[in-house]
């Protein structure tokens, strides 16, 4: 679904991203983590077009590092940044409609007007509490709920690809279980999931991959089973070096 | 006459002031909110309305109302593609930065303000009204296109209200003005909403000038006073604000039409500039600004419903 080659990311004058490459199949969610400063956050902005980039980014076979950034997200790549970065002054209702427009809404492209309620229907059912909240402006939401709201908004353009940095920032343990289980959902609906997260344990069961950053290159790709096993010796070593938190 | 009449008059010279003055700055206040540019420049397209108002009134001067007509209709949107054409060559070439900006209107206002006084020379212009009519009120009679002028720019207004709230291309205008890369990451192609939104800026600087030029006269320098009465509409309002714009344009058109009337246009000019002094002062955000956290969240802020709550326990 994505795959990404030699992709090399810059702000300005410093690269950030070298030689970075992964591949990224249809219902599969992969976790990237890396100390910060790693490139995480940054390899996220290069397939959404917004920092300056070379090298290759397909997805389902389509180019996308020669599009505008406002081109990508019609590609069926939903983007859910870190810190929710909402439309603040912006009700639920207005935040999800630019999500719907996203996937042509306005001008000619699948979303038509009855599949968008359609949409909007599935995704408030992912998160109920937005429901009841539709005419209230985002920045009076609580973390948890605008959080909800950065997710249902990126839900709302019918991704094919989803990017997620860091969703569990900040939420209480009650709020981490409705991520993973609409992460859940969404891995059997077919969607590829890339996920950037430093809370090791929240994401980990959810994953059926995980790749290691450090200083922009990807250095270690493996299934999570490997990061179980054997008594958690290779959590030791993945862990350890790449994130470094001692286990 | 008595005081109330001549009250009642100022008044209504107030609200002409006013209406224009709205039209003005929310062109500014749009340009400014979801740019974040600050156009200098502003007060030459309210320039250049009018003094292309007199050249299609002058080229079509069969009948007043068929010329000027016209001049509604095709001046905006000139001065539209102006500023479109401005917004192509310059501002995108700058990436909007904001004090490249800054610099590269200060330069657009002399090229558009030299070209006009080469091109239609040095005198003031006047331009006939569409019609005359005057209303009588039980103390004087007052001009009908006056009042005309203040019910056209209240439609625009509505209008202009209606687009931006209640329909989508509104809804990418202040999705953009919130976050620029969010918007792009959603899909809102932001620099062209940014050409849009500046030619639609100084095309209602323009609208402004031709509904009031009948009134005044067209001249190469006009231009001045409508960008210095904007800048402070829209910092009176709050940098962004639209319904803070409308807001402080109705209290300063209407101050500066009264004092003017009562005392003196230059005392009134003293009075706007300094309520800017003391707003930048005791509320730098403006009378509408959004404020930098917003307060009304917190239980210990007035506008919190449970702001009686807080004080009652803290009492406690």
């Amino acid at each position: 679904m994505l795959k990404i080659e030699q992709l090399n990311a810059y702000y300005g004058t410093v690269q950030v991203l070298r030689d970075f490459s992964l591949s990224l199949g249809a219902g599969e969610v992969l976790c990237l983590f890396g100390r910060n400063g790693a490139g995480k956050t940054t390899a996220l902005k290069s397939i959404m077009g917004l920092v300056q980039r070379t090298g290759s980014i397909t997805v389902k076979g389509e180019e996308l590092v020669n599009l505008a950034a406002h081109l990508i997200p019609r590609r069926g790549i939903g983007y859910v940044p870190q810190g929710r970065r909402l439309f603040a002054e912006l009700t639920v209702a207005e935040n999800m409609t630019i999500g719907l427009m996203a996937r042509g809404l306005m001008t000619s492209g699948i979303m038509t007007k009855d599949r968008a309620a359609e949409t909007r229907k599935k995704v408030l059912a992912l998160f109920p509490p937005l429901a009841s909240r539709l005419n209230q402006v985002a920045a009076t939401l609580s973390g948890g709920e605008q959080q909800m709201l950065a997710m249902a908004r990126a839900l709302c353009l019918e991704p094919r690809v989803l990017l997620l940095d860091e969703p569990t920032e900040g939420l209480m343990p009650s709020m981490l279980a409705t991520i993973r289980e609409v992460i859940m959902a969404l891995r059997h609906r077919g969607v590829a999931i890339l996920l950037v997260e430093q809370r090791v344990e929240a994401v980990l069961p959810v994953a059926d991959r995980v790749a290691f950053i450090e200083n922009g290159r990807i250095k270690d790709v493996v299934g999570v089973e490997q990061l179980s096993e054997n008594h958690g010796r290779l959590h030791k070593k993945y862990i350890g070096k790449y994130i470094g938190i001692s286990q | 006459m008595d005081f109330g009449p001549f009250l009642f008059l100022a008044s209504l010279e107030g609200l002409v002031q006013a209406a224009v003055l709205c039209l003005t700055a929310l062109g500014l206040c749009l340009v400014f909110g979801v740019m974040r540019v600050v156009n200098v420049a502003h007060g030459e397209f309210f320039m250049l309305g009018a003094v292309l108002a007199w050249w299609i009134t002058n080229l079509i001067s069969t009948h007043p109302a068929l010329g000027f007509v016209a001049a509604l209709i095709i001046a905006p949107v000139m001065v539209g593609l102006i500023a479109f054409c401005a917004d192509r060559l310059i501002l995108k070439r700058l990436s909007y930065n904001p004090e490249a900006t800054i610099v590269a209107t200060i330069g657009l206002l002399y090229v558009i303000q030299q070209t006009v006084l080469i091109t239609f020379g040095a005198d003031a212009r006047a331009v006939n009204a569409p019609f005359y009519f005057r209303v009588q009120f039980p103390w004087f009679g007052y001009s009908g296109y006056k009042l005309l002028v203040i019910v056209a720019a209240a439609l625009i207004l509505l209008g202009a209200w209606f687009v931006i709230t209640r329909t989508r291309v509104g809804l990418m205008m202040r999705a953009t003005q919130y976050d620029r890369e969010m918007a792009q990451s959603f899909g809102i192609p932001v620099e062209r909403v940014y050409t849009v939104v500046f030619a639609v800026g100084a095309m209602f600087a323009a609208v402004g000038a031709i509904l009031v030029v009948p009134i005044r006269q067209a001249h190469y320098l006009m231009g001045l006073d409508p960008l210095l009465l904007s800048f402070i509409v829209v910092i009176i309002g709050g940098l962004g604000s639209i319904r803070g714009t409308v807001a402080a344009a109705i209290l300063i058109g209407m101050s500066d039409g009264i004092i003017s009337v009562f005392f003196s246009p230059t005392l009134a000019k003293m009075v706007s500039t300094t309520l800017v002094a003391f707003i930048l002062v005791f509320k730098p955000e403006g009378l509408f600004g959004p404020s930098v956290v917003n307060f009304r969240i917190y239980p210990n802020h007035k506008g919190h419903k449970g702001y009686k709550r807080h004080l009652r326990l803290n009492k406690k």
